[in-house]
């Protein structure tokens, strides 16, 4: 779009600290990226000061590391380690207990403690998506998770379309960035050409757009608003992994029994880290913990994973007993069966289980050589379930 | 129920040492805060290490402490086991041989020989093995040391007939939902956690460290892959060897990769 639409503003960064810090005011929790530990991961914040200002990060399969940018960007660097279902689906959660009083009677407590109201700063198309597949998950169903709906509902999202990927990234595939498509409520697109870094910002809600007034930044000028697509255009151009999507839940379900999955096995270390980071697993086990007395009970939630043996326990024994037919359950669902349940990709093309992969093991890649041998060999494509 | 009847229906609770450092026993005593429901509910019937006070056998759960490295330790687990409802094992030592089972890869005459001023009154076998090399095992409780709250977890799991809930997955598990940034991947420190069985919170990582195994490995593990990790990350064959070869040395999958790297 050439012109500047009345919603376009143009913010500086002391415009998004004045964001922040209304924010706060109103009573959210605000996070977003931050360095700690040689890398960019999510915590909360107080103000730019707390952004990783000047760095970038460099990420290959099994590898990431910081770098110093030559700009002051705030928002220089793909997506890191953490991912936002850090705040919507806690790694640990109290769901209820019970105690027994003296006269035996059991006293139940509702579960999870009050919830903050979260704003996420810097919320990335890929990780938009994400959010959206939770939502379709944990909301979507006749069921709902009642503790997800109200993080989900009440959260603030300033999101940030991409002016930089990370070799990793793959979101052009799978149609989710590096341009935020829906869900947020302010979008930013940052401008590097001044000493200075400048923000293109939108509102999608009404919320966001009464934030945006609230800062009193002027409209912003068709030149930049122009730029501001052309970052983005600029990113879609640098990004280099792809995956082929096109009939790849048929071509999954046609290569249960393909040879790959023995290659994959051979390197896969079953060590859970790929469904950890991703942003999309929703996958969760819930645990009984007694005192001795055996007076007070605790439900706690929990991430889990289908690279844990344990995790396909049901009576009678082991579901997945090897790597092999875990690696496969996790790529087969992932890229595959997703679609079946959900009605979408269960990948949004983030590369974060690339890059924290410790063995650096490809998703694209296994996926475009399990294509490549179902290509020369076609087999039936027989029903998964 | 009087007093009298109850002191006689609790279960009895005997806590055993072999070739170890204690350590293992003294996270029992670290339970400082639930030592007083511990023995509300069971009765500490042998602990040299707590009390001196002695209750006779037949004992119904019984938790063992070290390895196997004397040939008398080699008896008298039999009858430990002959006198015990239960057996489980605490720690790496008893569960793995603990750095003791080294010796297990070389010559224990010459390193009596040489530490020894009169090597002829050392009565020692040429292996320290795990107890369940022994005797039968129902439970084996992982770490160096390990962990209380699974300790406690074990003996109320016990007290409730119930199986304890010891996660056997590996570390990155806990080191993912704590969110400590990985050590392997964002500064290329060798880590054990992808082969190491979870329970101590991934401690090590959170302190920018890699993990040293303490808790054994994980549920199949996937030893040679960990240690072309290893060695692309500049680690010397010497340095994998080693890393297999601590506290839980004699597992049969750390001996036989330690092997495989030391011969290559
Ligand atoms: S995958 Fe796309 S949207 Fe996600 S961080 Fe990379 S470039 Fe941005
Ligand atoms: S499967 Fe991998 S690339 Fe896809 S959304 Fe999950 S972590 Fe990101
Ligand atoms: S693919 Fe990588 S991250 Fe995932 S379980 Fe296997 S080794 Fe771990
Ligand atoms: S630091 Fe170690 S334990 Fe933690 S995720 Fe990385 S490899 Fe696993």
């Amino acid at each position: 779009m050439q012109e500047a639409t009345a919603s376009q503003v143009s913010l500086t960064a002391r415009h998004i600290d004045g964001l922040i810090e209304a924010l706060r005011e109103d009573g959210y929790t605000v996070v977003g990226p931050t360095v700690a530990d040689s890398a960019i991961v999510y915590d909360e914040i107080a103000s730019t000061a707390d952004l990783p200002e000047g760095w970038t990060d460099m990420q290959q399969p099994g590898k990431y590391r910081l770098s110093r940018r030559d700009d002051r960007a705030l928002f220089g660097y793909a997506v890191g380690p953490h991912s936002w279902k850090k705040y919507l689906f806690p790694s640990s959660l109290k769901l209820w207990s019970t105690e027994r009083a003296e006269d035996g009677a059991l006293k139940i407590e509702a579960g999870p403690e009050e919830v903050p109201k979260y704003a996420f700063i810097g919320v990335r198309g890929c990780e938009m998506a994400a959010i959206r597949v939770q939502d379709r998950v944990f909301a979507g169903g006749r069921h709902h998770d009642s503790d997800y709906m109200t993080r989900r509902e009440s959260a603030f999202i300033v999101a940030v379309n991409c002016g930089q990927a990370a070799e990793t990234c793959f979101c052009t595939s799978m149609g989710t960035g590096p341009a935020v498509e829906s869900g947020y409520d302010i979008a930013l697109t940052e401008l590097l050409d001044e000493a200075e870094p400048r923000y293109v910002a939108e509102a999608e809600t009404s919320i966001g757009a009464a934030y945006l007034q609230r800062l009193g930044a002027a409209d912003a000028t068709a030149q930049d608003a122009e730029a501001a697509q052309q970052v983005v255009e600029k990113t879609v151009a640098s990004i280099t992994k792809e995956l082929d999507t096109d009939g790849i839940k048929e071509m999954l379900y046609g290569s249960r029994e393909d040879n790959r999955w023995d290659d994959v096995a051979s390197r896969c270390l079953s060590c859970t880290n790929c469904t950890m980071v991703c942003p999309t697993c929703f996958c969760h086990s819930v645990t009984e913990t007694s005192d001795l007395q055996m007076s007070s009970f605790e439900h706690t939630r929990q991430w889990d994973s289908c690279f844990s043996m344990e995790f396909t326990y049901v009576a009678g024994g082991v579901v997945r007993d090897t790597t092999r037919s875990r690696y496969r359950q996790w790529l087969t669902h992932k890229l595959g069966s997703w679609i079946d349940q959900f009605g979408t990709s269960g990948c949004v093309g983030c590369g974060r289980c690339i890059a924290w992969c410790p063995v650096g093991i490809d998703i694209t890649e296994e996926a475009a050589a399990l294509r490549k041998s179902h290509e020369s060999s076609p087999k039936e494509v027989e029903d998964a379930t | 129920m009087t007093t009298e009847a109850k002191t006689q229906s609790k279960p009895k609770l005997a806590v055993w040492k072999f070739a170890s450092c204690d350590g293992c026993q003294l996270s029992m005593l670290d339970l400082e805060d639930e030592l007083l429901a511990i023995t509300g509910a069971i009765e500490i019937a042998y602990f040299p290490e707590a009390t001196r006070s002695v209750v006779e056998g037949p004992y119904d759960l019984s938790l063992v402490e070290g390895s196997i490295t004397t040939p008398h330790d080699a008896e008298r687990i039999q009858q430990i086991r002959a006198d015990s409802a239960r057996l489980v094992t605490i720690g790496a030592c008893a569960t793995a041989g603990g750095i003791q089972s080294l010796r297990n890869f070389r010559d224990v005459k010459e390193f009596t020989s040489v530490v020894y001023a009169s090597p002829q009154y050392i009565d020692t076998l040429r292996t320290s093995t795990p107890i369940s090399d022994h005797v039968k095992v129902d439970f084996e409780l992982r770490g160096c040391p390990i962990n209380k709250r699974q300790l406690l977890e074990v003996i109320t799991a016990y007290v409730a007939n119930r199986k304890p809930a010891v996660p056997t997955t590996s570390v990155c598990i806990e080191c993912k939902r704590r969110g400590t940034v990985c050590v392997m991947v964002a500064n290329g420190t060798p880590c054990l956690g992808p082969i190491t069985q979870a329970g101590c919170g991934a401690i090590c990582p959170a302190y920018n460290r890699g993990c040293y195994g303490c808790y054994g490995p994980s549920e199949q593990p996937n030893l040679p892959s960990i240690s072309a990790a290893w060695l692309e990350l500049g680690a010397s064959r010497q340095e994998v060897v080693r890393a297999y070869r601590t506290f839980n040395a004699a597992a049969p999958e750390l001996a036989e990769e330690s092997e495989r790297i030391a011969s290559e």
